[in-house]
């Protein structure tokens, strides 16, 4: 495990903010572009795509801290809000542009898309569900509330993740590499729960909650 | 062992036509061939055409959107792909098997099918079912034209269009994602139709190959997908033909597929478009019934339930 430890200390030494900054990149990345005329005929959809996608893959980082601590042994605990918050601010833009840019406060549309079309319902439902995860994602928030019940709230982000990947898949015309394999990713990530959760049931070596 | 010559040299490193056609018009000096090598189309003469009665007076979306965004899943699914690899195609020689209820059928070389048309430019909006929308001055003739010449015998009701399939130019074909070759119909009365046009240039110039060089059909009251590309088989029946987005997808696609905003795609809405082409602020725009061309072509249509035949 020598590999795993040098990780976990790495992670351990690493401040929280460069993970913001790091994690602030593709946006600004994305910007540029869009100021340097980068982004082809339609810049609207390449912005909302990109940012959809960023929320996607932070999403998917989240999940992955607790697996990567049990499989591994590499423990990242430490920036997995700085990743939920990211995935959180990503998927906010992607909203932000679908609204200002893409329907332009078209609102009598926008609910009327939100009611009737399934990929549109289905990613509001995982923006909804990721609220009260952003809102609570302080220490004074788990003070609060209790980690037990903090805990509890906080499995929405799997809800969130499993929103975030049927809304891609639910989008393409044709299904292509990308949208199934963060649905493999997700949906992998969310079974590997399932069968802690099993063993810890059968009591089969249970490891406490995830 | 025989000496064979061997070499690790591939077929795609041999300069592709693009680039010494290019060097061409620019040797030539000419300007307007030379800015069309520049933006990577094939440097010929222009097109002579006549201006046509039909055309929007609506400013024309750039050569540049026109060319670098579109849907053709021969050369893959994202919207540049077109862009990154049509280059691959051969377009010379390229017959046109004409088949089915004809009285002349055969395959017709392009120098048939262009002999004896006078082409138009065409400036048409073009709506796209993913509710974008472009202005596109195409150069063509009407598809009448050409229907007429091989006789279309007195049981034809439908004409059904193929694309031409070769992989090894295609990249989009070597997977699945369509059930090739990409099909598409119309009624006859449609095909026959003044507005319906087969297109065979751009602004000018021939077809650029991204955009279905080098003959495509355009009919604009339809959304896009309907205008199907780089023709090869165009075929006179009497029943309605299989069309790929409705064999796919039969719920979302129809076999009309007229633009209707009051019949939404189940998964958008079509109420509205975005015009491509303002940028990061493109306005969203109400769409018109059959994308503004109803006084044309409405009475195709009287006595039809648009929502069943959608």
């Amino acid at each position: 495990m020598r590999f795993a430890e040098r990780v976990t200390t790495l992670g351990r030494r690493l401040p929280r903010w460069p993970v913001y900054a790091a994690g602030a990149l593709p946006a600004a990345w994305l910007a540029f572009r869009l100021f340097t005329g980068g982004l082809g005929a339609d810049p609207v959809k390449v912005v909302e795509h990109e940012l959809g996608e960023w929320g996607l893959v932070f999403l998917i980082a989240t999940l992955s801290v607790t697996p990567l601590r049990r499989v591994a042994g590499i423990n990242l605990m430490k920036h997995r809000r700085a990743l939920g918050l990211l995935a959180f601010f990503y998927v906010l833009l992607h909203l932000l542009t679908w609204v200002l840019l893409d329907m332009q406060l078209l609102w009598a549309e926008m609910l009327k898309d939100i009611y009737k079309r399934p990929y549109i319902t289905v990613g509001m439902a995982g923006f909804a569900a990721m609220v009260p995860l952003a809102v609570t994602a302080n220490n004074r928030a788990i003070r609060r509330m209790g980690a037990v019940a903090w805990q509890r709230l906080h499995r929405l982000a799997y809800l969130a993740a499993a929103a975030g990947a049927i809304h891609y898949l639910l989008l393409v015309k044709t299904v292509t590499f990308a949208p199934a394999a963060y649905a493999g990713a997700v949906f992998g990530l969310l079974a590997l729960r399932a069968g802690w959760n099993r063993r810890l049931r059968n009591g089969l070596g249970g490891l406490g909650p995830t | 062992m025989p000496y064979r010559f061997r070499t690790s040299l591939k077929s795609s490193d041999v300069t592709p036509k693009s680039a010494w056609m290019n060097r061409r018009a620019l040797l030539a000096g000419a300007g307007g061939a030379a800015f069309a090598g520049a933006i990577g189309l094939p440097a010929r003469a222009e097109l002579s055409y006549v201006k046509s009665p039909y055309s929007t007076q609506a400013e024309p979306n750039s050569l540049e959107d026109i060319t670098s965004y579109n849907n053709f899943y021969e050369f893959g699914t994202g919207k540049d792909d077109p862009a990154r690899h049509a280059h691959q195609l051969t377009t010379e020689p390229w017959p046109v098997e004409i088949d089915g209820m004809v009285g002349k059928p055969g395959t017709y070389d392009m120098d048939d099918i262009l002999g004896g048309v006078t082409l138009e430019e065409r400036i048409y909006r073009f709506r796209c079912v993913e509710a974008w929308s472009m202005v596109i001055p195409w150069i063509g003739f009407p598809l009448a034209d050409l229907l007429r010449r091989v006789e279309p015998g007195p049981g034809a009701k439908y004409v059904a269009f193929e694309t031409l399939v070769r992989p090894e130019e295609m990249p989009g074909q070597r997977r699945a994602i369509l059930d090739w070759p990409y099909r598409e119909g119309l009624r006859l009365d449609e095909a026959m139709h003044p507005l319906t046009i087969l297109a065979t240039g751009l602004y000018g110039d021939p077809m650029p190959k991204q955009n279905g060089a080098p003959i495509r059909l355009v009919v604009p009251w339809k959304y896009g997908f309907k205008s199907i590309k780089s023709i090869v088989r165009i075929t006179l029946t009497d029943r309605e033909p299989p069309t790929t987005w409705n064999m796919q997808n039969p719920r979302e696609y129809g076999f009309y597929s007229n633009v209707n905003p009051e019949v939404d795609h189940p998964r958008w809405s079509q109420a509205t478009e975005r015009r491509i082409g303002g940028g990061l602020f493109s306005s969203r725009q109400p769409t018109l019934m059959f994308n503004g061309y109803g006084e044309e072509v409405a009475g195709l249509y009287a006595g039809m339930d648009l929502t069943k035949h959608y």
